[in-house]
């Protein structure tokens, strides 16, 4: 009988693989098993790559120095907007599809298959990344490990979907306004969003240029760090991807948390939740003693903020299709997109001069505190169909307000560890918000989370 | 029909930026067009110095 890897982490595959307990080979086979036997149910996955896996797995098996390759035989999956050589980058539209297949892979692609890990295939999301629910016109939604008549959360819901559902241990996604963010929540897994500019974005189809970043998911904070690791480095294909310096965290995640200043968020980030959201923070808030709450000044301003250069940016991206290919969009895409289009330029501009002001306020909040807790998403995973959710009294669209609590931090490009809290019938995320650059301090509070048992990928009934 | 300002300015908008707005989409365009309105309002009624720099190349 093969060897179940559903729910084994990808540093205890790659050290198995590295000291010849397994192959790389035997272990992408049985993904490839699991992703038959589950994906018709989940829909992450849009397509698979099995000949070109099995062919890594086998040199990584082949290869001399396998036992240094931090990732080896590690099976991965990305969302389907980054470039697979030989694959359409549909960015879950109907429209790609016509585009010609990727030349060559994205960087980190390439970067995560250096270090041993083994690319099985490509992943659901909302289209174009404009998407907080993981449903998908022309896909079909990709389902909610934990419910399967629940969102995965989006935009990155195929990737929340396959890493939650033991398909694959690692995934990547994007987050422009907190895709990465709000499936780790919905789905119970771990994710990061790193500093903008931190990972290149090179070879992955855009959405929002100055509000993009691609990050990996996991099921725990080492996997996060492994990858995370892996995968950076600066990049000339990226304008935006910084000439620095790659700044390991795996090594530092035994330090521990002594010493870190860590507090909540207050004001605006303890309003409109559901009590599930406020809970989750104060478990975990609780754990780490962080018992000052704090205020991220004029956080409303820079979530409308965040909201008006996503539509008119994504509208300036999408100009000629809305014009020549309209009919072909998610209508409630389109619809938005239109909208954008139609926005007048002071309005942005002012939105741009918001962000610089909003960025030193908050980057400020440094000088008395290492770490900021705020909820991931107002909610536990909604019902799929769902459009609209109560939040503070409130009847809200879904669609454009699962990132209340998401948008004001990547609006000025601050990275964000995001930790699954196992509550009960459902998980639900917290982000831990550091400094620019200090991702490896989000990392030590999230491992310090997991090894207290609060923070947890809880593992579905499947 | 006379139309709403809103809608008279999407008519206009969609002329002038070439874009297809067909009847039955425009309610949802209208919707969305005046969240957007009303939350950069938010944003644009924030007084800040003139010498405030905008961030559209966002360096952190």
């Amino acid at each position: 009988m093969a060897d179940d890897f559903s729910w084994s982490s990808s540093s205890d595959i790659a050290k198995a693989v590295a000291s010849g307990k397994t192959s790389a080979l035997n272990v992408v086979d049985d993904a490839f098993a699991r992703i038959e036997e589950r994906n018709p149910a989940l829909n992450a996955f849009t397509a698979i790559t099995v000949e070109r896996a099995r062919a890594r797995a086998k040199a990584i098996d082949a290869a001399p120095n396998k036992s240094k390759l931090p990732l080896a035989g590690v099976p991965f999956a990305v969302k389907n907007l980054f470039d697979i050589e030989g694959i359409a980058t549909v960015a879950g539209s109907k429209i790609n599809r016509t585009h010609p297949p990727a030349k060559k892979d994205s960087p980190l692609i390439a970067r995560l298959e250096a270090a041993g890990a083994v690319l099985v295939g490509a992943l659901n999301m909302g289209e174009y990344a404009y998407d907080f629910t993981g449903e998908n016109v022309h896909d079909g939604p990709s389902r909610n490990p934990h419910d399967f008549t629940r969102m995965s959360g989006g935009s990155s819901g195929g990737s929340g979907t396959a890493v939650g559902g033991g398909m694959v241990p690692l995934a990547l996604g994007s987050d422009t306004n907190g895709s990465i963010r709000v499936p780790s929540s919905l789905c119970g897994i771990f994710g990061i969003k790193p500093t903008y500019g931190r990972l290149t974005r090179a070879s992955s189809f855009p959405f929002v240029a100055s509000l993009d970043h691609l990050g990996p998911f996991a099921r725990c904070t080492r996997d996060l760090a492994l990858s995370y690791d892996a995968m950076q480095g600066p990049d000339p294909g990226d304008a935006a991807c910084v000439d620095r310096g790659i700044e390991l965290t795996f090594p530092q995640l035994q330090k521990g948390i002594d010493g870190l200043r860590i507090v909540t968020a207050g004001g605006y980030f303890r309003e409109g939740g559901a009590r599930e959201a406020h809970d989750a923070l104060d478990l975990v808030a609780k754990a780490l003693g962080a018992r000052t709450e704090i205020e991220i000044p004029e956080a409303h301003r820079a979530r409308a903020a965040a909201y008006v250069i996503t539509t008119t940016e994504g509208a300036a991206l999408h100009l000629d299709r809305l014009r020549n290919q309209a009919t072909e969009f998610d209508p409630a895409v389109r619809d938005r997109l239109l909208a954008g289009a139609m926005v007048p330029s002071t309005l942005v501009v002012k939105a741009q001069i918001f962000r610089r002001w909003y960025r030193d306020r908050v980057v400020e909040l440094f000088k008395n505190c290492d770490a900021i807790l705020a909820p991931a998403t107002p909610v536990t995973a909604p019902k799929l169909g769902q459009v609209t959710f109560m939040l503070g009294g409130v009847e809200l669209p879904v669609r454009a307000n699962m990132g209340i609590y998401t948008q004001p931090i990547s609006f000025i490009g601050l990275p964000v560890v995001a930790v699954p809290v196992p509550l009960k019938p459902l998980p639900i995320g917290v982000q831990i918000i550091t400094a620019p650059w200090r991702e490896d301090i989000g990392l030590r509070i999230a491992y310090a989370l997991e090894k207290m048992g609060v923070c947890v990928a809880p593992k579905p009934n499947l | 029909m006379a139309g709403s300002p809103l809608d008279d300015y999407i008519a206009a908008a969609a002329r002038a930026l070439d874009l297809p707005v067909e009847p039955d989409w425009l309610p949802a365009v209208k919707a969305n067009l005046e969240v957007t309105l009303r939350l950069a309002t938010v944003v644009a009624d924030f007084e800040l110095p003139d010498t405030t720099e905008p961030a559209p190349v966002y360096k952190v």
